[in-house]
């Protein structure tokens, strides 16, 4: 009995010598198990290339010759100097605010619309989300040929007895002309998320707030868009960073013309690097595009509980 | 517990490592060579003869695997072609743009090739440094107009053939004609593949009145010059004025009979065999400096950083040898002395006739003066179309545009 008891088992810890497999640290490997695969894709697919982007800005690359040779600074020295960067930026700040105001406001519109129990708005849902599951290249391929001089869009103004601007050939039409189709596009995606979240709200806030005498304008401002506001700001975000990145319409619709009036920053940098072969600073304008996303989802993030509901 | 970690781990670290790791095949081993050449045609006949002279090839050379041609779209072409270049997937071979010839040349990515003495001088002047030649200039093809007669006919107009016949075949009678059409509601005259971006096709015109874009020597810009305003006031008002050529933004597609005339290259026949019109095809009319041909090109070359250089050298020299060369006829005019003849030529393109051959393809290409081109060209050419864009509006002022273009590149050009 006694040598028994003399020899433990392997199962209990020998007293005065924590067992290393504690709970805690069981727990913490299954978690690091768990996102393992997640984080390896993180890191090849994120961390990796972002760290080889700033290693590229700082090299001279002739894809061509086959060089890469290292010069430091001289792509950022470049780049301050850049003349045509003003106007790339102007673009891509015109086009990015146009489409987020453009797209949330007739988005919120929309939802509200359809958000009444009114026959057929099953149909006119499906109608506006419709585009959103269109390839892109496809939907734009389409839309340009509407905007032709001699196309779609210009034949039914001349009905009316309107004679169309030529849209994506002068100076302000096309970039309207760029961010009416990327809007078209996407509407439907962010008039989901509003819908989901208008029906989020409770009815009897309505009712009470209608007892107390308020307008219907009054019931909009102050019950359904503070209850919506998180979505707001995630539609926000989520359009913000997605018009920073416009490239298809650009180079399909324009090509960053007429001028340089549609040449946002995206296809200006596939343009230096895919084109004019300067790897090394289409790099450098890449990282420049990823801090203002960075900086402008930071604000906002940091913004939220000045006006989100439930963060306040 | 501790095994399956390890085990997880390990696993993880090879996806990962296998992720990075790129194939490391060897060329060394007796496994058979495939080679890949990429090319800006998908045209069904042209890979159909492409695939018949490699299988040719294969037949005598079985160290050869797989000839593969990448189709790869006109428009994207050089762009997808160096970004396969800088992404380490170099093709074995390429056709190359004459107006990328000086990037390509320059650059050292190309291997020398032989010299057959058969070539002409004035086809590989674009693809030679230091006397050696660096791409075969396989298509040497001389822009001429096509003709659609039944509408010129409806328009009461006579026929450029005629016209040439009595002498008075000039870009003022073309003008004419090209404006009577259009006022039908076709289009009048079109430019291939100018869509008011690709500026450089419109040398087709302004070589008419002896202009260039910039100095031989390509170091100072011409779009100021006398010669380059009186020309593309001819064709501001060609478009806007006379309205013998589609707006931009209009598209009026010849081939398909929706225009009265196009200046295309010769190799575009091919899409008339099913014309339901008739058409002709004639030289460039006389603009003011007089007669002038010009020549669009293209050439194949061989990448020293392709895996198998030499064996695309070997199969690059049989698929122009003379006899290719002849089959390639029917689509790329050769540039080979010996084959330069209507009745070569005649022999391969049985939708032409002698007399168009002769006049069009023999002539234009002894004669004619190649599109421009440039190191950095892609820059320049995107620069010029951003600049060049305030031209194509009716109020334009076309001396002050110019102007804009030259201090636009000027800076680029001195480089």
């Amino acid at each position: 009995m006694t040598l028994l008891l003399d020899k433990p088992t392997s199962r209990v810890a020998p007293a005065g010598k924590a067992p290393y497999w504690t709970m805690r640290r069981r727990d913490t490997l299954a978690g690091w198990l768990m996102v393992a695969p997640q984080l390896a894709g993180i890191v090849v697919f994120v961390l990796v290339p972002l760290g080889l982007v700033v290693w590229y800005s700082l090299h001279e690359w002739n894809v061509l010759a086959g060089t890469f040779n290292f010069v430091g600074a001289e792509n950022y020295k470049a780049m301050a100097s850049d003349a045509r960067l003003g106007p790339v930026l102007r673009a891509t700040g015109l086009f990015s605010v146009g489409l987020v105001v453009l797209n949330l406001s007739l988005a919120l519109f929309l939802a509200v619309l359809l958000n009444q129990k009114l026959r057929g708005t099953v149909v006119f849902r499906t109608l506006f989300f419709s585009p959103v599951v269109v390839t892109l290249v496809a939907w734009t391929i389409v839309w340009g040929f509407l905007l032709q001089d001699n196309g779609g869009v210009n034949a039914f103004l001349n009905l009316f007895g309107i004679d169309g601007p030529n849209w994506l050939r002068s100076g302000g039409t096309a970039m309207v002309s760029v961010i009416v189709v990327q809007l078209f596009k996407n509407v439907g995606l962010n008039m989901v998320l509003f819908l989901a979240a208008l029906q989020g709200v409770p009815a009897e806030l309505y009712e009470a707030a209608r007892i107390d005498g308020a307008s219907a304008w009054a019931r909009f401002r102050r019950v359904t868009v503070p209850l919506i506001s998180p979505t707001i700001l995630l539609t926000m975000i989520l359009t913000i960073v997605g018009s920073l990145q416009v490239f298809a319409q650009i180079a399909v619709l324009t090509q960053g013309g007429p001028g340089t009036s549609t040449t946002v920053l995206v296809y200006y940098l596939y343009q230096q690097a895919f084109q004019f072969h300067h790897f090394g600073y289409g790099a450098t304008l890449s990282l420049v595009l990823f801090l203002i996303v960075l900086v402008l989802t930071a604000v906002q993030w940091r913004m939220r509980r000045r006006w989100v509901f439930h963060e306040a | 517990m501790k095994k399956t970690l390890t085990a997880a781990l390990t696993a993880a670290a090879l996806l990962v490592a296998a992720g990075c790791g790129g194939g490391s095949s060897s060329s060394k081993s007796d496994a058979p060579v495939d080679l890949r050449m990429t090319i800006w045609s998908a045209n069904a006949q042209h890979l159909a003869l492409f695939n018949q002279i490699a299988a040719g090839y294969k037949k005598d050379h079985p160290e050869i695997g797989k000839i593969s041609f990448e189709s790869i779209p006109f428009d994207s072409y050089t762009t997808t072609l160096t970004t396969q270049i800088g992404g380490g997937n170099v093709p074995d071979l390429a056709w190359i743009f004459e107006s990328n010839a000086p990037d390509f040349v320059t650059s050292g990515a190309l291997e020398p090739i032989d010299k057959d003495a058969d070539l002409l001088p004035s086809t590989t002047a674009d693809w030679e440094q230091d006397g050696k030649l660096y791409a075969y200039p396989f298509s040497t093809s001389p822009l001429g107009v096509f003709v659609n007669t039944d509408l010129v006919k409806a328009a009461g107009r006579p026929a450029p053939a005629q016209q040439i016949a009595s002498g008075t075949w000039t870009w003022e009678e073309a003008a004419k004609t090209a404006a009577a059409v259009q006022a039908l509601g076709k289009g009048g005259v079109v430019v291939g593949d100018f869509d008011y971006k690709g500026w450089d096709t419109l040398n087709a015109i302004w070589a008419g009145w002896g202009a260039r874009p910039w100095s031989e020597d390509g170091k100072t810009c011409q779009f100021d010059q006398p010669a380059m305003v009186d020309a593309m006031t001819f064709v501001h008002n060609l478009i806007f004025t006379q309205k013998g050529m589609p707006g931009p933004g209009v598209t009026k597609d010849f081939f398909a009979g929706d225009s009265g005339m196009i200046l295309t290259q010769i190799s575009r026949a091919a899409l008339l065999q099913k014309a339901k019109f008739h058409w002709d095809l004639v030289p460039l009319p006389k603009g003011p400096a007089g007669d002038y041909s010009v020549v669009g090109q293209a050439g194949i070359g061989v990448f020293k950083r392709g895996k198998h250089a030499d064996a695309a050298k070997q199969f690059l020299a049989y698929f122009t040898n003379a006899e290719n060369s002849a089959k390639l006829a029917q689509f790329f005019p050769p540039p080979r002395k010996s084959q330069l003849n209507a009745a070569t030529l005649a022999k391969a393109n049985p939708l032409l006739k002698p007399a168009q051959l002769d006049s069009v393809v023999v002539k234009g290409i002894e004669t004619g003066t190649i599109k421009p081109s440039h190191t950095g060209y892609a820059e320049l050419q995107q620069t010029v179309r951003a600049a060049l864009d305030p031209l194509w509006k009716p109020d334009a002022d076309v001396k002050t545009v110019l102007s804009g273009v030259c201090s636009k590149i000027n800076p680029l050009l001195a480089k």
